[in-house]
This record gives C-alpha cells, sequence and structure tokens, in this order.
C-alpha cells in the first residue's frame, strides 16, 4: 500500500468514527460524560494538593519558633543570646520579648490582667522569636532546635514544626490519593470505552465477518475502532476540562476569602499545562486502550473461521 | 489450481462431512460440485476459503499449500479467492457501490482505481445503474449479481460459489450461470457448488459429484479449450 493510499485510509477512518460518534448524540454524550467525570476527579485533587504545597510555601511564619529562656535570666543575658544567633546561617531574624513586655501585652487582656495582678511577681520569662532561613528543611530545623535546648539559661525550645508537618503529611497523603484516583478512574474509563466500543462491535459483526471473509486483517478492522476510542477519549478530555475550569472557577472567590482571613494571598493554582496535558493524554491513552481491548478480544472470539 | 488430497474433515462433535476425498480443478476450468444437501459441497468451499482447516489430507490452491499458512497469512491469501456465499452476505447498509468496492477498500487499493474497476465490475453484472441503491433496494437475482460482482472486482485467479442460485428462479438461475460461464472465458478457475442437477447438467461442464463426504464420480464433460492440468 502507498502512503498516499495509506493517509487517506487513516483519514477517512479518523472522520468515519467522528460521524459514528455524532450519529449518536445522547449515547456519546453519556460515555463522553462519564469519561470527564473520571478524569477531572483525580486532576482536581491534583490541583488541590498544589494549592496546597504553594500555602505552605507562603505561610513561612509558622516555621517561626520560641526559645522560653529560664525565669532568672538577666536582660543582659538575653540580648547577648539574641545577638549570637543572629550571627548564625539559617536564621533570618531573632526577636527578643522581654519579660515586662511580655507582662504588657498579656495584661491588655482584662481575663490575664486580674490574674497577674494577683500575683506578687512577673512569672513571665524572656522570650525569642526565631524566624529560620526559608531554605531550611524541617530536619535542619529540628537539629538547630536540639542544640539550643543545650544552652545554658534556656529554659524550652517550641518548635511549631508539627503545623507545617501536618500540613505537609495531608497534602503527601491527598498527593497518594491523587494517584489512587488516577490509576483507578483510568481503569474505570479503560473499562466504560472498552464496553461503548463492545456496543459498537455488536452493531457491526455483520461487516467484521464479511470483510474478514473478504481478505481483511486484523488491523484493518481494528483501526476504526481505535480511532472511535480515540474519539471518545478526547472529548471525555475536553469535558474534563472543562469540569475543572468551572470547578476552579466557583472555588476561586471563596478560598480568596478564606486565605484573606488567615492573611495569606493565596490563589488555586490554575490548570497548568501539566494537568492539561495529563487530563487529555489520559483520556486518549484510555480510549485508545480501551477500544484496542475491546475489538482485540471480539477478533479472537472469531477465530479461527474468520 | 485447486487440489484435494485425500482430505478429510470431522467437525467438533464427530461428524465427518469429508473422508477422504481428492479433487483437482485445473486452471481456467469450471467445474460444478453437485450432490444433495449434506454431501460436503459447503465443507469443500471452506476448505479453500480457509473458513475451515483440513482434519486430514492437503489442500492446495494455486501452488500454496493450505495448511502451511499461519492465521497472519490468511487475509493475503482470501484477497486472492473470490468468495459467493450462499447467503450473498451483502452489507444492507451500504450501497451496491460500496459493497463492491469493500475487496479494493481491504487490499488498499487507490481511490481513483478503485471507482474505475467497481464501475467495471458493476457493468460486467448489469448493475452499473443500481450503484447507488443499497442490496435491499434490489430484486433477488440483482442481489446475486452483485455478490459476484464483489466476488469479481479484485480480478481473483480462483472463484468460489456456494449454491449461487439457491433461492433463484430457473430464469435467474440460468442468467446467473452464464455470468459465470462468461467470467469463465476470461480465464477465471471456478468451482460452483450447487445441488440444481438439471441446471448444471445444461452447461456441460466438469460435474463432482459429492455423496457422503466422498467423490462418487467427477467425470468431465466438455472442457473448456485450453483447460490445462
Amino acid at each position: 500500500m502507498s502512503p498516499g493510499i495509506w493517509l487517506a485510509r487513516h483519514a477517512q477512518n479518523l472522520l468515519g468514527a467522528l460521524g459514528a460518534v455524532s450519529r449518536n448524540p445522547l449515547g456519546t454524550f453519556l460515555t463522553v460524560s462519564v469519561i470527564g467525570i473520571a478524569l477531572a476527579l483525580p486532576a482536581a485533587l491534583n490541583v488541590l494538593v498544589q494549592t496546597g504545597k504553594s500555602a505552605a510555601g507562603n505561610w513561612t511564619d509558622v516555621r517561626d519558633f520560641s526559645i522560653y529562656l529560664q525565669p532568672a535570666t538577666p536582660l543582659a543575658r538575653a540580648e547577648a543570646l539574641a545577638r549570637e544567633l543572629r550571627k548564625r546561617d539559617g536564621i533570618d531574624s531573632v526577636q527578643l520579648i522581654t519579660a515586662d513586655a511580655a507582662v504588657a501585652e498579656l495584661g491588655k487582656d482584662p481575663v490575664f490582667a486580674n490574674a497577674l495582678a494577683a500575683l506578687e511577681s512577673n512569672p513571665l520569662p524572656h522570650t525569642l522569636v526565631v524566624r529560620p532561613a526559608a531554605d531550611m528543611g524541617s530536619e535542619q530545623l529540628g537539629k538547630l532546635s536540639t542544640e539550643l535546648q543545650k544552652t545554658p539559661d534556656v529554659d524550652l525550645v517550641k518548635l511549631d514544626l508539627q503545623w507545617v508537618q501536618r500540613l505537609n503529611a495531608g497534602l503527601d497523603f491527598l498527593a497518594r490519593l491523587g494517584w489512587i484516583a488516577a490509576v483507578l478512574l483510568g481503569g474505570a474509563v479503560l473499562i466504560i470505552v472498552g464496553n461503548t466500543i463492545r456496543l459498537d462491535i455488536q452493531t457491526r459483526t455483520e461487516e467484521i465477518e464479511v470483510a474478514k471473509l473478504l481478505g481483511a486483517t486484523d488491523t484493518f478492522v481494528r483501526r476504526p475502532f481505535l480511532y472511535l476510542g480515540l474519539w471518545y477519549g478526547l472529548f471525555g478530555g475536553l469535558v474534563a476540562v472543562l469540569i475543572l475550569a468551572v470547578s476552579l472557577w466557583l472555588l476561586g472567590g471563596p478560598v480568596e476569602n478564606l486565605a484573606s482571613l488567615y492573611g495569606s494571598s493565596l490563589a488555586l493554582e490554575g490548570l497548568g499545562l501539566t494537568t492539561l496535558g495529563a487530563v487529555l493524554g489520559g483520556g486518549l491513552l484510555a480510549g485508545w486502550c480501551g477500544a484496542w481491548l475491546a475489538v482485540t478480544r471480539h477478533l479472537s472470539g472469531l477465530r479461527p473461521k474468520y | 489450481m485447486i487440489r484435494f488430497e485425500n482430505v478429510s474433515k470431522r467437525y467438533d462433535g464427530g461428524h465427518e462431512a469429508l473422508s477422504g476425498v481428492s479433487i483437482e480443478v485445473a486452471a481456467g476450468e469450471l467445474a460444478f460440485l453437485t450432490g444433495r444437501s449434506g454431501a460436503g459441497k459447503s465443507t469443500v468451499l471452506k476448505l479453500v476459503a480457509l473458513i475451515e482447516r483440513p482434519t486430514r489430507g492437503q489442500v492446495i490452491v494455486g501452488g500454496r499449500q493450505l495448511n502451511k499458512l499461519a492465521y497472519r497469512e490468511v487475509p493475503a491469501y482470501r484477497q486472492q479467492i473470490g468468495m459467493v456465499f450462499q447467503d450473498n452476505r451483502l452489507l444492507n447498509d451500504r450501497s451496491a457501490y460500496e459493497n463492491v468496492a469493500l475487496p479494493l477498500i481491504i487490499s488498499g487499493t487507490g481511490q481513483r482505481e478503485i471507482g474505475r474497476r467497481v464501475r467495471a465490475a458493476l457493468d460486467q453484472v448489469g448493475l452499473l445503474d443500481r450503484e447507488k441503491y443499497p442490496p435491499t433496494a434490489l430484486s433477488a437475482g440483482e442481489q446475486q449479481r452483485l455478490a459476484i460482482a464483489r466476488a469479481v472486482v479484485s480480478r481473483p485467479a480462483v472463484l468460489i460459489a456456494d449454491e449461487p442460485t439457491g433461492n433463484l428462479d430457473p430464469e435467474l438461475s440460468l442468467e446467473i450461470m452464464t455470468l459465470f460461464r462468461r467470467l469463465n472465458e476470461v480465464g477465471v478457475t471456478m468451482l460452483i457448488a450447487s445441488h440444481d442437477l438439471p441446471l448444471v447438467e445444461r452447461f456441460g461442464s466438469r460435474r463432482i459429484v459429492l455423496s457422503g463426504g466422498q467423490v462418487s464420480s467427477g467425470e468431465t464433460i466438455d472442457r473448456p479449450a485450453g483447460a490445462a492440468r
């Protein structure tokens, strides 16, 4: 077969399959919708995880940690410790909150004011609030905290890492969930397309048998159905993109609102090219594979007669 | 051109359709396969078409031993054989033209060449003015002629036909047989199964008579001139 004829044949099959898809609008709509929803779910989880990650990156202040000094430590010693810390690598800034300032701050609250008035002396220690550099990992942070804990006059190092660790663990969990969903729902798309193609095959068994009697190869018989599967996958992918775009648009306002309440400029991660490519590519791949499985199964059922 | 060497065919379930059949049809010959229903005529043709494989023995078509053909070689082989089926097996959701074009599309013929050859084949069977109609809009005789056009459009060297006049009245049957005769005259080797003895006898070609899965006689009457073994 010459390349020209080969190309023309593929083009005919491509358009022929599109025709077959458009002749049954309701059935196509249902199939394509189910594929779209199945593809949109893992993609949505992915968007959520990406957004969460950028949020974790935004909230650097949750990495701040406090060093409480022994109650009797003199102010000069606290100031010296703060200076010493500022010189270290991996520390952005150190803020000293003196015991007096802390009491004054606490005293603004009437509830605490009464309690404080009842006490003879200031129960609060001097506190150093340390902001680590952005590139410091949680492991290094942990090491720094144990080291500081051993420094003389330090009573307690209160590292607020847990919050970030929990968020990251949650995001890892979601990301893993996204992968599982992608695999399961990818399998579902495969089955949906396979079943739809199987029904298509059933309405064309006569044609397939005659073609095989006239000398058609399995490839020849398979080809139009593969294109059919590709169309289902493509349209399913487009439906998924549509679902995602509308959902993100609907969620955009509330998320911004939520973020501003937390004093953050967080915005939902948009549909990146990677997500777009994964959704459309996943749809096409699953469509093709589903069709291939359905036709190949049918053809092997026809053997050896046809 | 078609040779059966001591061929037996036992179907699943134990029915032996052919036992020790040896047949030879020379290149360019027109041979009839006759006998009562159940005598094994269809099985002989199915073995030639590779729809069935023999239990024992050799089937050789055009010098090729068919039981040596692998599954993936079958399509290329079938493209070289013209087949007319008992129930004609035309596709009713396609026009006459598209039905005849199917073998050429399968073999990867160019679009222009397809148009030329389909019209030539339709012209040969007298259906050129019916190319746009689906088979259902054609009479029984026309449908059978359409099936023949589809069988010869790719210019096969061998044509097999299973009861091609099975459900036609005598006049139409004669017309179809005359058509086969004409195609045979341009050199196509033919093996036609028919239980219509009076019709077959009118043609004076060789008759291979099957009875109970065996060849009971294979006399040659008036073999066409120039037909070589």
